[in-house]
């Protein structure tokens, strides 16, 4: 089992008939992904046509969860809208929602976590590159692409990445798969302050899956939530995990008001997050091109097999 | 008690973290003088004040105050200047003068002179604008700041006995005098709340009350402005039982300014980098470090971890620079002028990961950007993804100097050993 996804799951993309969405949705069926309905307020009874695919539009989410079965919703529609998407997709009752938007203000994002507190419905990101669960095919085709990562550098597997970067999330899944060390899910949280799923829920759902045998964490300055779940890996889990923090030459001290200087704190540079992941058992990576390789000198260090 | 107040914004540009760097983005600052007309506006008490921007105006601005003690206050964005030095030797960017005349003497070694803090780097800011107020009378200073607390996602009220001061060094030292009320945003600030943070900062009578009204009020200006912060320090009151706000930092989330016009219209570009201002007509993400090996990177994460490699072998960075997702030539071209408008720069990395994009179109760009600009520097160039083979072969058929490197690891090492 994958987490999150798996290449049977029904998709529907929000915003499909604008450039960026889709572009992706054709990225996405050219994957393999059941991308089974698109959403745009207005165009619903059209169709999104690519090759022999045929997606149906719907006015609605919840007209397009009805018609087609899907549980999982991909956001694209521009900042001012995103926050309205994403609640659209709480009152469909999905399962999941994922925001790639970019730029949706603070406070929107605010209003949505506290709205969304209660509801069954996870949201994953904004600001994020979204979640693969590679297949079996050929350049690991056949999987379930949500989102803007390229499909083809994954390999089905063993191995859980998450990540709150798109790029540094790609040359992990790169070093891997370069390794031949497949991947159970990849999922990016996105890089925004106020997001729906952290570094810590992601982690819990790895080390529940019993096909990842080993985990990729990679954080950034900013904030505490790669803390909290090295924390949480030092007592709960047993799998081999790797960490790589971004940042440590990020001059400190300048723009910032003091309020958020302290409130940031000291757990907040890459120094004092790399200092944690070590005291939590996490091997770190010394750049990113060690990723992959952390991970390998940590499952040797457990015994475990990632391949 | 601090890593609970944990995790605050510090977020520097929609895509990625980065505490404290100078980059207009997420954050949209103002001056002080902008920042205390908002906080008249939602009704949050300020002493009286005035701007000149020239000399000439000096004494019509100075008209508008009553006769007695002035502050003369130095408007530009950087904190600490108070105890900053200006470029002539002058000491003091904020200063208190017994007299009108004294203050209007005291604004003609201010103006137009340029003031070094703790956090505008050394080469300063020049001031363009002399804010003048009453100097209130103080009875006792406190530190009042709103913003967002990550661990929550609410926004947070941070206050303390002890204004005037650090407010790090208070946190670290006495976490007992710092208050913090987490705000729910389906109902807003609740009066309870008020009551009770106004209890903990031991005021009564008319200082509480007053004080409730500054609190509530603050708190309206920075839900409806879309604020990524609001900072009083220090808040005061005065022998009469006024509670005032003496000083005024104010930040605005750069996501939500296409909803606030009036906010937009505050914009200092004086106050920006002109370089980082140049980045963002091409949507690049640009911040000025003070290394010598420049970097060009597609992504937020990837940039910043290439900043790291560099150093991490012994170079150091000139730069944040992301390109985004695309990297086209104009892009390029644009970054690459960009980065040769820093004297210090002495070699160039690009590291591109073309998960979509096809790495061929990118070498083709990077390498018309190169011979466009006419680049004498080391360069450096780490291509991986879409089409590697191709890029790669492009590069090498382009017969410039550049050279190629296959993991990140291996370009940082050899751009460093380049400029070395």
């Amino acid at each position: 089992m994958a987490i999150l996804i798996t290449p049977e799951t029904k998709i529907i993309v929000q915003g499909i008939t604008g450039d960026f969405g889709g572009r992706h949705a054709k990225l996405s069926l050219d994957y393999g992904t059941q991308v089974v309905a698109g959403v745009t307020p207005g165009k619903g009874g059209q169709f999104f046509e690519y090759g022999t695919h045929k997606v149906p539009i719907y006015n609605s989410v919840a007209d397009a969860a009805k018609a087609t079965g899907a549980t999982v919703s991909v956001i694209f529609v521009p900042p001012p809208f995103a926050a309205d998407a994403i609640l659209e997709c709480v009152d469909a009752g999905l399962d999941l929602a994922v925001a790639i938007t970019e730029g949706i203000p603070i406070k929107d994002m605010i209003r949505v976590k506290r709205a969304m507190t209660g509801a069954k419905t996870r949201l994953v990101g904004p600001n994020c590159p979204g979640i693969v669960t590679p297949g079996t095919g050929k350049d690991s085709f056949g999987g379930c692409r949500i989102g803007i990562a390229p499909g083809y550098i994954h390999k089905k597997g063993h191995v859980g990445v998450v990540s709150r970067s798109g790029t540094l999330t790609y040359e992990a899944v790169f070093q891997l798969t370069s390794k031949n060390i497949g991947q159970t899910t990849c999922v990016g949280i996105g890089g925004d302050p106020v997001n729906g799923t952290n570094h810590l829920d992601v982690i819990k759902l790895f080390n529940a899956d019993p096909e990842t045998h080993g985990i990729i964490l990679i954080g950034e300055i900013g904030g505490n939530a790669e803390v909290e779940a090295a924390r949480w890996i030092k007592a709960n889990c047993k799998k081999p995990v790797a960490g790589f923090i971004a940042g440590a030459t990020a001059p400190a001290g300048r723009r910032m008001g003091h309020a958020g200087a302290i409130v940031g704190g000291a757990e907040d540079t890459a120094a004092a997050k790399i200092a944690v992941f070590k005291e939590c058992g996490i091997e770190v990576a010394a750049t990113p091109s060690d990723m992959a390789d952390a991970l390998l000198r940590a499952a040797k260090a457990k015994g475990v097999t990632l391949t | 008690m601090l890593t609970k107040l944990g995790s605050v914004f510090v977020r520097a540009t929609p895509r990625f973290i980065l505490p404290d760097l100078p980059t207009n983005f997420p954050r949209m600052n103002i001056h002080e003088y902008q920042a205390k007309a908002l906080f008249e506006k939602f009704g949050v008490a300020v002493p009286k004040g005035t701007t000149a921007t020239n000399h000439e105006a000096f004494v019509t601005a100075l008209a508008a105050l009553p006769e007695g003690p002035t502050m003369v206050k130095s408007q530009i964005h950087a904190g600490g200047r108070g105890k900053g030095t200006f470029t002539n030797g002058f000491k003091g960017g904020v200063k208190f003068c017994k007299t009108k005349a004294d203050a209007l003497a005291m604004a003609s070694n201010m103006l137009g002179q340029t003031l070094v803090t703790a956090q505008t780097g050394p080469a300063g800011r020049k001031v363009q604008t002399i804010y003048f107020t009453v100097a209130s009378d103080i009875k006792k200073e406190y530190y009042l700041a709103i913003l967002l607390d990550r661990a929550t996602s609410r926004p947070v009220i941070v206050a303390s006995t002890e204004g005037g001061m650090d407010i790090e060094t208070v946190a670290h030292d006495t976490p007992e005098k710092l208050f913090k009320v987490l705000i729910d945003p389906a109902y807003g600030i609740a009066d309870f709340q008020i009551r009770d943070l106004i209890s903990k900062l031991g005021l009564a009578g008319a200082e509480a009350k007053n004080a409730a009204k500054l609190i509530r009020n603050l708190y309206t200006m920075y839900w409806e402005t879309d604020a990524a912060m609001v900072e009083v320090n220090p808040l005061i009151t005065t022998p009469t039982g006024d509670v005032l706000a003496l000083d005024a930092k104010v930040s605005f989330d750069s996501n939500a300014l296409y909803r606030h016009p009036e906010i937009v219209a505050l914009r200092d570009l004086n106050e920006e980098d002109p370089k980082e201002i140049e980045a963002s007509k091409y949507s690049l993400s640009y911040i000025a470090l003070d290394g010598n090996i420049a970097c060009l990177v597609n992504g937020a994460g990837l940039a910043m971890s290439t900043m790291d490699i560099i150093q991490h072998f012994g170079g150091t960075p000139a730069n944040f620079l992301d390109v985004g997702g695309g990297a086209s030539k104009d892009q390029v071209i644009a970054a690459f002028k960009i980065i040769l408008g820093d004297p210090n720069v002495k070699g160039i990395l690009v590291n591109i990961f073309g998960g979509i994009m096809d790495c061929n179109v990118i070498a083709t760009g990077i390498v018309e950007a190169v011979k466009e600009v006419g680049l004498k520097l080391p360069l450096v160039v780490r291509l991986e993804g879409n089409n590697v083979v191709a890029g790669k072969a492009t590069l090498a058929a382009s017969g410039l100097a550049l050279v190629s490197g296959d993991t990140m690891a291996d370009a940082a090492q050899k751009i460093v050993k380049l400029v070395a």
